[in-house]
Parts: structure tokens; C-alpha cells; sequence
């Protein structure tokens, strides 16, 4: 069978561009590693216009929900590896199977960048985690590492010094950058220390982290930590998607009406070279993809 | 019988959120364990699943890491 649509991603504009293509009937189908996206790592949301308060993983299934009140075909769990172009007809490729479309919306958003370090996976959920929010208080007592030196970096300082002992705040750059309120409170904090100027080279131990390698001043130092935060910032997910064209962040370029250097092929939310980033715009891009790609079809017939 | 199911998760985590929500949907019975409360149940969960990421779900003694729809579905048996 050949779709109208596949929509790649499910988090605000996967799931936007799903409710249109579902209200314009097309025959359409979507692929997802997960429900939410970033929305769902969220915390507190306030600026989504009806709603004063919502915490992100409420969000979620609101849009969930919304989602589900149509027939739509979710491939959850399901990675995309390749997609395309021959002829009329787009291939998307999936670690599990192949399916064939006349449209494509990519909506896969963002993920948090690894260090690329070694240890790293090795130690992964065993002291070194990518979300502070979630996996903060199982700390408590404990010496860890925050690696970065942006706003996330020091909003997650700023949680681990209500729970650890001692925080250390491992900055590539050569001072603090973020917000100056954030950055002060960071610095004045007697719990924190902050390295600036240096570079995590490997992360050590042996069921669990037990210290990280870091160059600083041309010399290696071992802190020993039993905790690391990694947050130095986010990638697109848009390595599949090979023939786009993309700008120097690895973000799909797109136009007023989300289409990408590719006909058929629309982008829409975070993976996109739109540069704001909120769940509101996203979702707001989303709808506008679904009906481009919409309008793209009744062009073919 | 009905299965033994224990949560064990922090109130901030995202996917601990989704993951207690996902088994009230289905009306699934379960204990929730907040971690961030309570440092013997963490220390018993670190060992349990031997990694410090949450959530953590403990079905009859079978250890779940994460919000993994699809392994939840199978363990617990929702079709």
C-alpha cells in the first residue's frame, strides 16, 4: 500500500500534523520511537496558551488523547533509518520494516548530545544520566559532576545542590555562560565547584561511576564523583535524512510552508531550522506541514 | 491472581509520570515507591535493577527499567 502521509515522530508537531491529517481524511501513517518527545521530559509548563499551568508529561497525554479520539495508525517503538525519494513514491525505512508514502512530515525532534567519551555508555543509568529532574534524588549524599556550562547545565546545579554533597560543574568554556541569576547563584554556592576551561576525557569505575577523567590547564585530574549529569546541549534527529538539505546545527532546512529542498518531504517542530524552540510553535509548525502536505496531494491528482 | 506490581520513581520524572498514568489507564493495581523520599527503597531498587535510572517497575520479581510500553504490555500481559 502506498500512504498519503507518513508523519515521523509523535511529540507536539507529530502529533498536531496527525489530529489535521486526520480531520483532511488522508490515509496516513505515523512513526515514533516515543510518545511526547522533549514535551515529556518537560517540566512545568506555563506558556501554552489555555492552559496557565500543565506539567509536560500532562501535556503529553493530552495531546495523546487528542490524538487517539481519530483512527490513526501508531508505530510506536519503531526507529527510522532511511528514507528516499524514487519517482513519485518516498521509502521510508524502518529497523523494522518498509513502508511507502506520497508525503512525509519529519517531526523527530531533538536529543541530548553525548560526550562521546569513554565509559560513557558503559556507564549509562549507572551514574551517568541525561536528566537531573528524573534521576536527581537518587543521589542524595553523593558527590556528582554537572558537565556543561548553558542554562540546563546550571539548572541542573542548581537541583543537585538541594540533594548532593558536593556539586561540581565541569565547563568546556572559559566561564559560566546562562542566565545571571542562574549563573550567580551557582557561583556563590558553597557546595559548587566550578571548572571552567576544562574537558571531561573518560569516565571511570566498575559497577557504578565511581570518578571522571577531565583535562584542565594541559594537566588530568580524577575527581571521584558517583554521579554525572551530562548536559551539553541537543542534536536534531535527522541523520536518516540524508538527501535534506541541512544547516550547520544538522537542522532540516525548511520554508514558510515547511518544505524541505525535497518535493513531498515536509519538516516540522525542533528538527527544523526554525530557530524558536517551544512546544507551542512546534505544534503550530506541525499543522502547517499537514496541510501543506495536503495541499501537495491534491496537486498530484 | 492479580501480579505483584511495584513502581518505584521520583514526583519530578517525566516518564515515571507516564509510566504510573499508562498503568492507571489500563486499571492495573500497583504500589508506588517514591525514591527521592525514601533512601533504603532506593538503595534496594540500585540493587534490584542494578542502574540508577528511574522509573523502575518490579512485576512478580521481574525488573523493568525505564517507561517501555512494549515490555510492560508483555509482562504484565495488557493487550
Amino acid at each position: 500500500m502506498i500512504y498519503d502521509l507518513i508523519i515521523v515522530g509523535a511529540g507536539p508537531a507529530g502529533i498536531t500534523a496527525t489530529v489535521y491529517a486526520a480531520r483532511k481524511r488522508l490515509n496516513f501513517l505515523v512513526i515514533t520511537l516515543d510518545i511526547g518527545g522533549q514535551a515529556a521530559w518537560s517540566g512545568d509548563v506555563e506558556n501554552y496558551t489555555g492552559y496557565q499551568f500543565i506539567t509536560g508529561p500532562d501535556l503529553t497525554s493530552k495531546f495523546e488523547e487528542h490524538m487517539r479520539t481519530y483512527k490513526v495508525t501508531v508505530k510506536e517503538n519503531e526507529e527510522v533509518e532511511e528514507i528516499k525519494r524514487t519517482g513519485t513514491t518516498i521509502r521510508v525505512k524502518t529497523h523494522k520494516g518498509e513502508y511507502e508514502s506520497k508525503t512525509l512530515i519529519i517531526a523527530s525532534g531533538k536529543m541530548s548530545k553525548e560526550l562521546n567519551v569513554p565509559g560513557e555508555k558503559e556507564f549509562k543509568h549507572k551514574g551517568v544520566t541525561y536528566c537531573a529532574t528524573c534521576d536527581g534524588p537518587l543521589f542524595s549524599g553523593k558527590d556528582v559532576a554537572v558537565i556543561g556550562g548553558s542554562n540546563s547545565a546550571l539548572d541542573a546545579a542548581l537541583q543537585m545542590i538541594r540533594i548532593a554533597s558536593h556539586v561540581y560543574v565541569i565547563n568546556p568554556g572559559s566561564a559560566l555562560g546562562g542566565d545571571v541569576i542562574m549563573r550567580e547563584k551557582v557561583e556563590k554556592n558553597r557546595l559548587v565547584t566550578v571548572l571552567n576551561g576544562s574537558k571531561i576525557t573518560a569516565i571511570v569505575g566498575e559497577k557504578m561511576v565511581t570518578g571522571i577523567k577531565i583535562m584542565r590547564d594541559n594537566k588530568e585530574e580524577t575527581i571521584p564523583v558517583e554521579g554525572l549529569f551530562v548536559e551539553v546541549g541537543l542534536i536534531p534527529n535527522s541523520k536518516f535524512a540524508v538527501d535534506l538539505d541541512k544547516n550547520k546545527y544538522g537542522e532540516i532546512k525548511i520554508n514558510m510552508q515547511n518544505e524541505t529542498n525535497v518535493p513531498g518531504i515536509f519538516a516540522a517542530g525542533d528538527v527544523t531550522d526554525v530557530p524558536q524552540k517551544q512546544i507551542i510553535i512546534a505544534a503550530g509548525e506541525g499543522s502547517k506541514a499537514a496541510l501543506s502536505a495536503f495541499k501537495y496531494l491534491n496537486q498530484l491528482k | 491472581m492479580a501480579k505483584k506490581i511495584t513502581v518505584y520513581s521520583t514526583p519530578t520524572c517525566p516518564f515515571c509520570i507516564r509510566a504510573k498514568q499508562y498503568l492507571k489507564e489500563n486499571n492495573i493495581q500497583f504500589e508506588n515507591i517514591d525514591v527521592s523520599q525514601d533512601q533504603v527503597k532506593a538503595q534496594e531498587m540500585i540493587k534490584k535493577s542494578g542502574q540508577m535510572g528511574v522509573p523502575v517497575i518490579e512485576v512478580d520479581g521481574a525488573i523493568i527499567v525505564g517507561f517501555d510500553k512494549e515490555k510492560i504490555k508483555e509482562v504484565i500481559g495488557i493487550k
